[in-house]
């Protein structure tokens, strides 16, 4: 921990489980709207900050909504009126949520959510997947999974910078793996409040041409109209969609640039900002994968390395946008990886971490051998010795100059 | 009802006509549409800064086909169901802001507009929530008794009897089975400190409640009747005058409750005090070929109920209103 506090700002340490992590994140960004609805395992974020509301520890308006619909649509309305907007949620409330994700990213209103990940009913489960985000990855939201609860309340804070960047302009969801790291308390070195204001900064908005060819910073203000959330026809939808694209490319320099002015103060770094890869320089055999368990695999990449196998890790931090660039470079000299996915996309042969990681190798002349690991489902434990036996896998496939199985289950009854 | 609540606002017909409209002309409705006449009107009743923002539907798609606008007021939309929790988000927004400098520290009314389906059916629960939490706005029902974007389809605000795409009059089935849902009633219910029907024809009543429904300090309700000659197979050029009729059947009368006391408005009031001014709904329901059917040896019965219905809510209306 000491090491990772070398900023430029003295720290506190706090106990903090991942919820309460992130409602401190929230508390000290000078959020001007939090509108929620509660749902496990996220709840303890909304209870915290209400708390902060009730004491009068922050200045920010809480709505307490009568679903995770209203509450999306309250944060992103507030978000196009001017306000900074933050809620939380989770599993049934983000699919609840789909339709109006679509509309923030659309609407481009940086609107910061965190997800602590859960399962998807049927049948119903409260515990820790990645199924509620990985099925929102086409909703044109920012998904930045963290690995712990100290980097749980660094990605809020950044997630602020990030989405309300003029030049992507897009929400973002910080995930956190359901009870792994929302229930569970860690060391979390806090910022000063005054550092982290100053970091966030107020809200900047671009100037839009109006209809009536004005000049007007783009938000719903009385003074200089104008109309948001428009129909757009086939002559301009098209467009439309194609700018949320280049935001999102934006992102990826964005993402990195934030992190990296976020480490200066903190001492904290996580990779680049979208990838952290773990041993990764010599590595033959790897895993890549997102959010707690990667500490799991670099206790595991420790031990092999102690014997002698050159095992790495490269734990995706961003999944949307898709650093392809970072993973073709991470991966190219690995002779064979093993994707792990915490979510299933039925029906489509392995799981949409191994969809995106294998097409992003497709370019390379000599490409390693890409297998998937689904595992964790429904908050499984994933232990060390069965991640042994992935890198077993990676090995004896190299050995065998064959792959037995492209989709693999870890630790199920079959 | 309080005095306090509300300002002793006077118009004349010149004072409106010469207000510079805010929702304007350009939009994209049909000849004869009810609900546009009726947002022109409402929009003469803005007294300051006001952000408005629209459901789903008709209005939001003949007014804001881009790169057009016909609104000359910030306006959003998102979806169809969240026009309140839209209106939770501007004026939440607008508070905060202005207590912490970022804005201009002065009021902005807010102003959600829906149609009947974007309130009674999927609209409800945002509705329900937004009004409950006492957020400060004006939801503005415009009702043309269907979902008219889609094409006619029935909704809780269809009229027992209506053939709509999804209820239609058959062989053996008259139109919609069901009464309207009482949906201002329902309003009332949730002890908010306005609700009120208004109906275009009776256009100075229609303005002053919408003034009302801005002036008054928490959530305000406003149900207006709104023809669409499309979906009602109306004559376009009798709209007003079926918003005429609709009071003087008493089938769409007109009232408001003010922190939940009912009082009848001044149309209304005279077919209460007038009783032989009451006209039967048949001078209603033959001039729309929704109800055409009806007007079978087969289905006729049907407007016997119709009228028994219309009756009934009357007379408890009039119990509501101490009449």
């Amino acid at each position: 921990m000491n090491a990772k506090m070398k900023g430029n700002v003295k720290q506190e340490v706090l106990a903090l489980n991942g919820d309460e992590a992130v409602a401190y994140a929230a508390k000290q960004s000078d959020v001007d709207i939090v509108a929620a609805y509660p749902i496990t395992p996220q709840t303890i974020i909304v209870e915290r900050f209400s708390e902060y509301v009730a004491n009068g520890e922050v200045e920010t308006e809480f709505v307490c909504t009568e679903s995770e619909h209203s509450a999306l649509t309250a944060c992103l309305a507030a978000s196009v009126t001017g306000a900074r907007a933050f809620t939380a949620s989770a599993s049934a409330g983000l699919a609840l949520m789909h339709e109006m994700l679509f509309v923030t990213s659309g609407c481009r209103a940086p609107v910061v959510m965190a997800i602590a990940n859960r399962a998807l009913s049927a049948p119903l489960n409260i515990h820790g997947d990645h199924s509620d985000t990985m099925a929102q990855r086409d909703s044109g939201w920012i998904q930045i999974y963290v690995e712990n609860a100290q980097e749980a309340y660094d990605s809020v804070i950044q997630a602020f910078r990030i989405a309300e960047n003029p030049e992507v302009l897009l929400p973002a969801i910080v995930g956190l793996d359901g009870f792994t790291l929302s229930h569970t308390l860690e060391n979390v070195g806090v910022l000063p409040d005054d550092a982290v204001k100053k970091f966030v900064g107020t809200r900047q908005f671009p100037l839009i041409t109006n209809h009536k060819g004005k000049k007007v910073p783009f938000r719903l203000d009385p003074e200089n109209p104008t109309t948001m959330g428009p129909i757009a026809l086939p002559n301009y939808y098209f467009e439309f969609k194609r700018q949320q694209e280049e935001a999102m490319k934006n992102a990826l320099s964005v993402i990195r640039q934030v992190h990296d002015e976020y480490a200066q103060l903190s001492g904290r770094r996580y990779g680049d900002g979208l990838l952290e890869p773990y041993h990764m320089d010599d590595a033959e055999f790897a895993t890549v994968c997102l959010g707690s368990t990667a500490g799991t695999v670099k206790a595991v990449v420790d031990e092999l390395r102690a014997e002698g196998v050159k095992a790495g890790l490269l734990r995706m931090r961003t999944f949307r946008p898709l650093p392809v660039e970072g993973i073709v470079e991470a991966l190219k000299n690995v002779k064979a990886v093993a994707v792990m996915d915490r979510s299933m996309s039925f029906g489509s042969h392995g799981g949409p971490v191994f969809h995106e990681v294998r097409h992003a190798l497709y370019d390379l002349g000599k490409r390693p051998y890409v297998v998937n690991y689904v595992y964790g489902l429904g908050g499984r434990d994933t232990s060390p010795t069965q991640i042994r036996g992935i890198y077993e896998d990676l090995q004896k496939i190299i050995k065998t100059k064959s792959v037995e199985k492209l989709v693999n289950y870890v630790g199920l009854r079959e | 009802m309080s005095e306090k609540m509300f300002s002793e606002w006077k118009f004349t017909a010149k004072d409106i006509a010469e207000k510079p409209d805010l929702f304007t002309s350009g939009h994209r409705a049909c000849a004869g549409c009810g609900p546009a006449t009726v947002l022109r009107l409402i929009m003469k009743a803005v007294r300051g800064p006001t952000i408005v923002t629209n459901a789903t539907g008709c209005m939001e798609v003949a007014s804001s086909i881009y790169p057009y606008t016909s609104w000359a007021l910030p306006w959003l939309h998102t979806a169809f169901e969240n026009a309140a929790a839209n209106a939770s988000g501007i004026e939440t927004a607008i508070k905060i802001m202005r207590k912490k400098g970022r804005i201009k520290d002065e009021h902005v009314d807010v102003i959600a507009l829906a149609g009947d389906g974007g309130t009674y059916d999927i609209g409800i629960q945002a509705l329900s929530g937004a009004v409950e939490r006492g957020h400060d706005f004006l939801f503005v029902l415009y009702d043309n008794e269907a979902y008219m974007n889609t094409g006619i389809q029935r909704s809780g605000g269809t009229p027992l009897g209506a053939s709509t795409t999804t209820s239609p009059a058959g062989t053996v089935i008259p139109g919609k089975l069901e009464p309207k849902k009482p949906i201002a009633d329902i309003m009332v219910a949730h002890e908010m400190p306005y609700v009120a029907t208004a109906s275009p024809y009776y256009w100075r009543d229609l303005i002053t409640k919408v003034r009302k429904g801005l002036e008054v300090n928490g959530p305000a309700f406003l149900h207006v009747f709104a023809p669409c000659p499309r979906g009602w197979r109306s004559d376009p050029a009798k709209s007003i005058e079926l918003s005429r009729l609709a009071v003087e059947t008493c089938i769409f009368p007109l009232w408001e409750a003010v922190n939940g006391e009912y009082q009848l408005s001044a149309p209304s009031k005279v077919m209460a005090l007038s009783p032989q001014k009451k006209k039967p709904v048949k001078e209603y329901l033959e001039v729309q070929g929704r109800f055409r059917h009806l007007f079978t040896p087969q289905f006729e019965k049907m407007l016997d109920e119709i009228q028994r219905i219309t009756d009934m809510r009357w007379q408890r209306l009039l119990k509501k209103c101490g009449m």
